[in-house]
């Protein structure tokens, strides 16, 4: 019996293979796998990205990062806490069932639930109203002017698919949540690709949806992901031709990718950007040769620190030319960014020292230093590099670089923000400056939700003010105002000292061509194989 | 001999309890689960609930003890990563490092012993002394190292083994196997070989020297002296005599394979239970850990059980004694 099915099965798997001849497949490999299937589990940039290529929201990205019409056709607002949405008709998830009115509000409920990782922008919408089937309005408690760019993350899943699978709420992370645990291991979204084989850390193989409503650019029938750990594995997966495309690959890999026949290296400016933070809310610092005061609270020593870092030195040295020097908080690609403002601070070491000396440290200081070394390119190099800058000015910096799990736990509000000089990099998960403002440089406050990850707890009261109203403004021209004055304040302060924009850095096979999107989201939508 | 088999099984118990105890105080200084858990975007509010519903604020006996307990009910809970049940997810690697673990025992041995016994008997020929220097090279150079230089060579240059994974699989019950596709077998050649490599040297320079051993002694003198064919001499009696401690050890490394397997799971991406090890300490994912570690203990502590009362079967000495 068993001997028989096992038959059959390679039977039907020869046949397989025999039609499978023509399809067009891509594979490709990350270092790590989504999460989970279910899209309101984590909200991670990759496993989001991922999933979009299985699900979709209403609204959506393209290749250029410009905000696109997805699910939804237009959207309009009613007034500043009102918006319309006007579905789209014709939709089919890929059990077959219909997309409609319903579905965006089961969706919108199930991403409030208890343990759904989308909860913080789900409950940005207060309310929601189905007009008929292809309209629906949402009210918000203010204004939220970055709406339709949060929505492009929430995608929608199928209300009747869910009820029937018992997957109403997000299932939770301990052992009560098994029972509706469907979600994570199956998917019924809209999107191009239907995901027909999946073993978590291991493979996932997606196929092309037919009834899928769009005519994407990509060719692909096949997909097959694979995760691949370590960085020299995946790099010679794709030098040996089992895969098209791997990312990320290591910076000092970029030569030989390129010298090696039929694959590149392929890279540009991600929107994360990477900076340095001070510890200016305690009055001693953790780790420094000062004691009973904290040298971060003088902006002079703030200031000196600025001076002495030489950020095209780290491009040059550290970056292999690929990195993008920054005065800004945030990058090019988001929204509310303005190139005037982004004057990173200048390389001068004679006024570092000189102001070193005003403060009263003409000898320097000894002064702790946390950094992780597996979350950002290069990121322990950088942080060494900035170490032996600022030894030139007479700051001595004891580095602590360690994994990112360990690295998070310490500098972060669970660890107590227990750092005083740091490095860490951000992407604003909604791509609008808003998010920089009220995680990074707004005062810490836990009632408000802000500050969070303001680990220096560098604190403004004008920058607080113009975070509310960055958060409410509706009128373009008087926003980009508010941001800008909000940017000049931090910059003048020397609230945080940006470093750059780490560069993306994918290889891929000469057989495909691929759109690199600046949130390092691989959309297979752009994937084009060529024979 | 019962008694000597329960009262094993009661230390054994004692061992799996002392691993896990070490095992959750080590887990508090891997980081904070709670950070890959969570996005940027989540409340500090947020993050405290998480923490209080998993248990994490409890001190670390807290923790142990609540473990042990579900344990105890046959219960490992649910990866934070993955959001699968552990013993499920343990379950499906399980098949895959077995399978690279007896493949390099079997490459080891079928590869070790014959080297062995030819070092041993040709000291001074060129290749007895070209597989003594490859042995030092094997047993010094790190796993790492030999797997990146056979995916260099086998893999990106020639191009004739694939580099990563498993291959195809054929699911028989609830075991995976790659050993009955073209893919699997040539996916499992060059993980096997590296994780074979250290075992492998081991058994040739231990064959050699007790072979070496037991060629010297008087009943080999005087199986010689009976005009034995040294066919017969050699592998009749010599080699026979040498593979009792050879067995004892490889036997023991049984163990040690099962765990080196991480390192050569993790350089050919290799979907078995080291590499989903690896990634749980990446992730902080304590579940996981916890029971990856327990089942090594219970691994070692069933061999080490078996070897025991293979000494009582092999030496009668032992038995005497009692």
């Amino acid at each position: 019996m068993k001997l028989r099915t096992f038959a059959l099965a390679t039977v039907a798997a020869l046949a397989l293979g025999a039609t499978m001849a023509q399809a067009k497949t891509f594979r490709y490999a990350f270092q790590g796998d989504a999460q989970s299937l279910d899209p309101h589990g984590l909200n991670e940039t990759f496993s989001l990205g991922f999933l979009g290529n299985v699900y979709e929201g209403l609204t959506g990205y393209d290749a250029k990062m410009n905000l696109i019409p997805a699910l939804a056709v237009k959207w309009e607002t009613v007034n500043p806490t009102t918006w319309r949405f006007y579905l789209r008709k014709g939709v089919k998830f890929h059990n077959g069932s219909d997309f409609n009115a319903d579905d965006v509000i089961f969706t919108w409920k199930r991403a409030t639930s208890t343990e759904s990782g989308q909860k913080a922008r789900a409950s940005l919408i207060t309310g929601m109203k189905k007009i008929d089937d292809y309209t629906i309005e949402m009210t918000t408690a203010g204004p939220v002017p970055t709406l339709a760019r949060e929505l492009a993350w929430l995608y929608i899943m199928d209300k009747e698919w869910s009820t029937e699978h018992n997957a109403t709420e997000a299932a939770k992370p301990s052992a009560a949540g098994r029972e509706n645990a469907w979600a994570t291991t199956h998917e019924n979204g809209t999107g191009p690709f239907i995901v027909v084989e999946r073993q978590p850390d291991v493979k996932t193989v997606m196929k092309r949806f037919p009834g899928y409503w769009g005519k994407p650019k990509t060719n692909v029938d096949e997909v097959v992901f694979t995760p691949i750990k370590q960085a020299a594995t995946r790099v010679a997966a794709l030098l040996s031709g089992q895969i098209d495309l791997a990312y990320p690959v290591p910076v000092q890999d970029w030569n030989r990718i390129n010298k090696a026949p039929g694959v590149k290296a392929l890279t540009g400016p991600e929107a994360r950007t990477i900076f340095l933070g001070m510890d200016q809310a305690r009055d001693e610092l953790t780790n420094s040769s000062v004691k009973g005061k904290n040298p971060f609270k003088d902006i002079r020593v703030r200031e000196a620190f600025a001076h002495a870092i030489d950020l095209n030195a780290i491009k040059r040295a550290i970056m292999r030319g690929a990195s993008w020097p920054s005065g800004l908080m945030w990058a090019p690609q988001v929204n509310g960014y303005n190139a005037k403002m982004n004057t990173p601070y200048k390389y001068d070491p004679a006024k570092s020292k000189k102001l070193l000396a005003e403060a009263g440290y003409p000898d320097g200081f000894t002064v702790g230093m946390d950094c992780p070394n597996n979350r950002y390119v290069n990121d322990e190099k950088i942080c060494q590099a900035v170490a032996s800058m600022l030894a030139k000015v007479g700051v001595k910096v004891d580095l602590l670089a360690q994994p990112k799990s360990k690295y998070f736990a310490k500098v972060t509000a669970s660890g107590g923000y227990n750092t005083p000089f740091y490095l860490l990099g951000w992407t604003p998960g909604s791509m609008d400056v808003h998010n920089v403002f009220m995680n990074l440089i707004a005062c810490r406050n836990k009632e408000r939700n802000m500050g969070k990850y303001n680990i220096g707890g560098y604190c403004n009261k004008r920058i607080d003010e113009l975070t509310d109203l960055i958060a409410k403004e509706t009128d373009p021209k008087k926003r980009q105002a508010y941001i800008d004055e909000g940017a000049a304040i931090l910059h003048k302060e020397f609230g945080y000292l940006p470093l750059h924009q780490q560069p993306l850095s994918w290889g891929v096979s000469e057989k495909v061509s691929v759109a690199q999107r600046a949130d390092n989201v691989m959309d297979i939508r752009n994937v084009v194989v060529n024979k | 001999m019962l008694f000597f088999i329960a009262r094993r099984l009661a230390q054994s118990i004692l061992v799996m309890l002392t691993v896990a105890l070490i095992a959750f105080t080590l887990f508090q200084y891997v980081g904070d689960p709670i950070n890959n858990m969570v996005d940027q975007d989540t409340t500090l509010a947020e993050r405290e609930r998480l923490r209080q519903e998993l248990g994490l604020n409890d001190p670390p006996p807290v923790q142990f003890w609540h473990f042990v307990q579900r344990v105890s009910h046959g219960d490992f809970g649910v990866s934070y990563r993955l959001k699968k049940p552990v013993a499920g997810l343990i379950a499906e690697r399980f098949p895959a490092t077995m399978e690279l673990s007896l493949i390099s025992a079997i490459l080891a041995l079928g590869i070790g012993i014959p080297m062995g016994v030819y070092t041993a008997l040709h000291r001074d020929r060129l290749p007895a002394r070209l597989f003594m220097t490859l042995s030092l090279v094997g047993i010094s150079l790190p796993t790492f190292l030999i797997g990146i230089f056979l995916i260099l060579l086998f893999g990106v240059q020639l191009r004739w083994l694939p580099t990563f994974g498993r291959g195809e699989v054929v699911h028989i019950g609830w075991w995976s196997t790659g050993l009955l596709t073209k893919s699997g077998l040539q996916s499992l050649l060059m993980p096997a070989f590296t994780l074979a490599v250290f075992q492998m040297t081991l058994i040739v320079r231990l064959v050699r020297a007790e072979m070496l051993e037991v060629l010297r002694t008087d009943y080999i003198k005087f199986a010689r002296a009976r005009g034995l064919k040294t066919r017969a001499i050699h592998f009749g009696h010599a080699l026979k005599n040498t593979l009792v401690p050879v067995i004892t050890i490889i036997g023991l490394q049984v163990g040690s394979i099962i765990a080196f397997a991480i390192i050569t799971e993790s350089v050919f991406q290799w979907p078995g239970m080291g590499l989903l090890f690896i990634q749980a300490i990446s992730e902080v994912d304590i579940p996981v850990m916890a029971a990856y570690l327990l089942l090594i203990a219970l691994v070692f502590v069933i061999i080490n059980l078996i070897v025991d009362i293979l000494y009582f079967v092999i030496d009668p000495r032992l038995r005497v004694n009692k």
